[in-house]
């Protein structure tokens, strides 16, 4: 078998995890990966989890699930969320969102839009005292109308 | 008896551009960003599996912390890189760095086997220098 320098595996590795990256959500699954890095799947995916510590498909999910918080913290509804995040199915994407996040989207949306309410509503409750004192912030009331 | 450490402070040249770095570049999570009045805001990022430690992005201000010309001066510092803030933590360097040097990110020294463990130094967009080692394998 033909042996490469290690820091060509790593390179090729990180193009195939940068290139997750950037198409989580398309319709990619592991033969696009392997491809893309230039491996056999079964190597690619033992060379992947050695380095990262999770498989390319556990990576994946990983990354459309940060994403889907994302959207949803921007108010996209979890049905958009879903396909915007390469899931076809409303119903596998909230079960697996709750797997990881342990909260529905819906719900977790929700909590996400009261903690920015309470920070702008209330900044003070957020920053250690003693910045807001050196910042001169403890002395205004209303962050929106105020300096 | 102190436990944790909940906050450190980061002075930045430029808000907006240190959140671009820390977040597309590093992978960190913004975890505050409030608005504190025209021109100000309160921002924190966190690294992605430690977000109880809150990174705060400082702009260098005059005001109550720099007075007298000290914000201008101590812009001129961190632009030189007298600052090293600390050191950042990963499952392996060569990958990391790889992917970080892919990403744009301008590293003063590549993965180096030193005597007390493996790392490579980085430094941020505003001139702050770190260093990045690799998690211990068990």
């Amino acid at each position: 078998m033909h042996t490469y320098p290690k820091v060509y595996l790593y390179k090729r590795v990180v193009h195939a995890k940068l290139y997750m990256d950037a198409h989580f959500s398309e319709a990619i699954d592991l033969d696009n990966i392997s491809d893309e890095a230039s491996f056999s799947k079964f190597h690619f995916i033992r060379l992947f989890k050695s380095i990262y510590g999770k498989t390319p498909h556990q990576y994946l999910t990983r990354v459309r699930i940060e994403h889907a918080k994302s959207w949803l913290q921007k108010g996209i509804s979890a049905r958009e969320t879903c396909f915007r995040v390469g899931f076809d199915s409303v119903s596998s994407f909230t079960g697996l969102f709750k797997k990881h996040v342990r909260l529905s989207p819906s719900v977790y949306q929700e909590q996400h839009k009261q903690r920015q309410a309470r920070i702008r509503n209330a900044p003070l409750q957020f920053i250690p005292n003693c910045f807001a004192e050196q910042k001169g912030w403890t002395q205004k009331r209303n962050f929106e109308e105020g300096c | 008896m102190i436990t944790k450490v909940s906050h450190v402070s980061i002075y930045v040249l430029d808000q907006d551009s240190a959140q671009a770095f820390y977040v597309d570049k590093l992978g960190f999570k913004v975890h505050t960003d409030a608005p504190m009045g025209p021109g100000m805001r309160w921002l924190t990022v966190c690294p992605p599996e430690q977000p109880e430690l809150e990174i705060t992005l400082m702009p260098i201000e005059d005001g109550m912390v720099f007075k007298d010309g000290a914000a201008a001066q101590m812009r001129e510092m961190v632009k030189k890189g007298t600052f090293g803030f600390g050191v950042f933590e990963c499952d392996d360097l060569n990958a990391t760095y790889e992917e970080l040097k892919a990403k744009g990110v301008v590293f003063k020294k590549p993965p180096t086997k030193e005597f007390y463990g493996y790392e490579a130094l980085f430094v941020d967009d505003s001139g702050n220098w770190f260093s990045l080692g690799e998690k211990k394998k068990a």
